[in-house]
């Protein structure tokens, strides 16, 4: 039986390539480092010289235990929470005193902490930091379970949907086809709206639901609005925490487009640089910007969301270029894990 | 309002064309229960204010969130007129309008528009009174993109582009543009509350343009006598001591 929590999310370890992760466990280490140095020196010229000493043997072994979590982090995460544990804690009392053992007739003369030390502290470590991911796993869904209410609220915007609602009516009798259409595309839009936030979803799922969006938007705007597609670098199977694209289109047409009376061309460009997934979205800046409270809770919205899901390893980043503005979003590519099909629930 | 077995003559304001589209087929459904000619139809505010002045207008038909001129600032423009037509305001989605057209009992329909509420708002259609006018700007605080005034029966628009300065002078507010003076009846205070952004305060009856200073000089002979110099306008304006420095504050820091 899996450890499940109140979320009926599994407890999974920690991603140990993710940047944030491996922050908090170099700064632990120091930490604990300094403590342990401060106890045993008298005086400050001793600290240093203690500290130095230490480094020389921790400073690697911290190195390399963190490329092997980071090399076998796949494999231990394929595993049940408990193995995983177990293996990470083998891993991290093998790696630093096999660490040891070769760096010893290096730092002869230097005063260095007996093997046994190396492993005691390194498990002591290791397990207070497994506690520390795991409760912070735990803390941490609920807040996606929120974020994704609030994401809700913020994203329907009413003036969308009832203006939406009125240019399909205006097509019921005078182009039915269209208007079938269009109620489709808000049909998806309002299944991903009302979906399960949590789920990463690829990426040609989002731009499609971006597209069915945009769609809905071009029936009432008509020639106002001008959309740039550049997709063809796109890797359509990375994976995305849904609903993020589209609000940055929406918040484009509805700030860069709507105002304006002879509108503008949004474009969208996205692609792979190495092991990176770029969005770019860029709208013209309507010369009158008069409501800008709207714009930073969607984008204050999807932030928090990447933080949730990549940590420090997505950025966003808004650039206002002369007459246009642009949302620049990075997030580390990934694609679906291969897993039996009975160890997560499908994507819609 | 015109005798009541002709039909009702409705101009439609809206700048997304299914939205107008949707009007005309509604309209046209309880054309047996009420009797509408619709004289045309347009996507802005500016062009509504021309369309009404060309031919009669009972009724406007007025969406609110347009770009440009939205339709408050249309409604304050018409008002202008000697005999303004009734306006109904539309409005896809508006929680703090719709409280304030409630308060005002000014009529306003919510899109989509069902055909009863429609008939309903224009069998009753009535202008609009300028107190409730004011009190809908005010839950609506936008800057307007034009000043109005009624000359002989017409209303002549002033972009805020063109305007160089504004002074108050006992009842009025003169506006002056490169190519001649208006007086409209405004305060001065209001003016600047509204468009503080493009404006500034030289002197206790004069607001100019920022975007049109030219020179700032001292006046010969006195001690903190000032005055300021706009583009295209050879008349000097006096700034007074108490604006001075906060004045100096502010052009430095364009």
């Amino acid at each position: 039986m899996k450890r499940k929590n109140h979320n009926n999310r599994q407890v999974e370890l920690p991603n140990f390539c993710h940047l944030g992760v491996n922050l908090r466990i170099a700064l632990t280490v120091e930490a604990v480092m300094v403590a342990g140095v401060v106890a045993r020196a008298p005086d400050a010229p001793a600290f240093w010289a203690e500290f130095i000493a230490l480094s020389a043997l921790a400073q690697p072994a911290l190195l390399l235990t963190l490329l092997a979590l980071c090399a076998a982090g796949r494999w231990l995460r394929g595993l049940s929470y408990g193995q995983g544990v177990g293996f990470t804690l083998a891993l991290v009392v093998v790696v630093p005193v096999l660490a040891a053992l070769w760096l010893s007739p290096l730092l002869a003369g230097v005063q260095t902490v007996p093997l046994i030390g190396v492993a005691m502290l390194a498990f002591l470590i290791g397990a207070g930091l497994l506690a520390y991911f795991n409760l912070r796993s735990r803390a941490l869904s609920p807040a996606i379970t929120e974020a994704r209410l609030q994401a809700l609220q913020a994203r329907i915007r009413p003036h969308f949907l009832f203006n939406s609602l009125n240019a399909v009516l205006s097509l019921v009798r005078s182009d039915p086809r269209r208007a079938e259409r269009a109620l489709e595309n808000m049909a998806d839009l309002f299944r991903a709206l009302m979906g399960d936030a949590r789920q990463l979803t690829p990426l040609e799922d989002e731009v499609a639901l971006t597209r069915a969006y945009l769609e809905l938007e071009q029936l009432r705007l008509g020639d106002r609005l001008q959309v740039a597609w550049h997709t063809n670098k796109m890797p359509g199977d990375a994976l995305i925490p849904p609903l993020v694209i589209q609000p940055l289109v929406e918040n484009a047409v509805y700030h860069g487009i709507e105002p304006q009376p002879e509108g503008g061309e949004i474009s969208l460009n996205i692609y792979r640089s190495a092991d990176k997934v770029h969005i770019v979205v860029r709208n013209p800046i309507a010369p009158e910007a008069g409501h800008h409270k709207g714009n930073r809770i969607a984008l204050d919205n999807i932030r928090e969301r990447l933080l949730l899901h990549f940590d420090l390893d997505a950025q966003l980043k808004l650039e206002p270029l002369g007459a246009v503005y642009q949302v620049h979003i990075v997030i580390p590519y990934t694609r679906e894990r291969t897993q039996p099909a009975s160890a997560r629930p499908h994507r819609r | 309002m015109n005798a009541p077995n002709l039909p009702l003559r409705v101009l439609i304001v809206d700048d997304e064309a299914p939205a107008r589209h949707r009007l005309r087929d509604v309209l046209a459904d309880c054309a047996d229960e009420l009797p509408v000619d619709i004289v045309s139809e347009t996507d802005n505010g500016l062009d509504a204010l021309d369309q009404v002045q060309q031919q009669p207008v009972d009724v406007v038909l007025l969406d609110i969130r347009m770009p440009g001129m939205d339709g408050l600032e249309c409604a304050a423009h018409l008002n202008r007129l000697s005999s303004p037509p009734a306006i109904i305001f539309s409005t896809a989605y508006d929680a703090y309008a719709c409280q304030a057209f409630d308060l005002n009992a000014v009529d306003y329909l919510l899109k989509p528009v069902r055909a009863d509420r429609l008939v309903r708002a224009l069998s009753r259609a009535h202008r609009l009174n300028a107190t409730a006018l004011d009190q809908l700007r005010e839950a609506h605080p936008k800057a307007r993109t034009h000043l109005s005034v009624n000359e002989k029966g017409r209303i002549v628009l002033i972009p805020l582009a063109d305007i160089l300065y504004l002074k108050a002078e006992l009842k009025y507010v003169t506006v002056r543009t490169a190519a001649r003076e208006f007086l409209i009846e405004e305060s001065l205070t209001r003016l600047e509350g509204e468009f503080g952004e493009a404006f500034l305060r030289i002197h206790r009856n004069c607001l100019v343009a920022n975007a049109r200073i030219r020179e700032i000089g001292k006046l010969p002979g006195e001690d903190d006598g000032h005055f300021l110099r706009l583009d295209g306008l050879d008349e000097r304006l006096m700034v007074s001591r108490r604006q001075y420095t906060a004045l100096r504050e502010k052009i430095r820091a364009f």
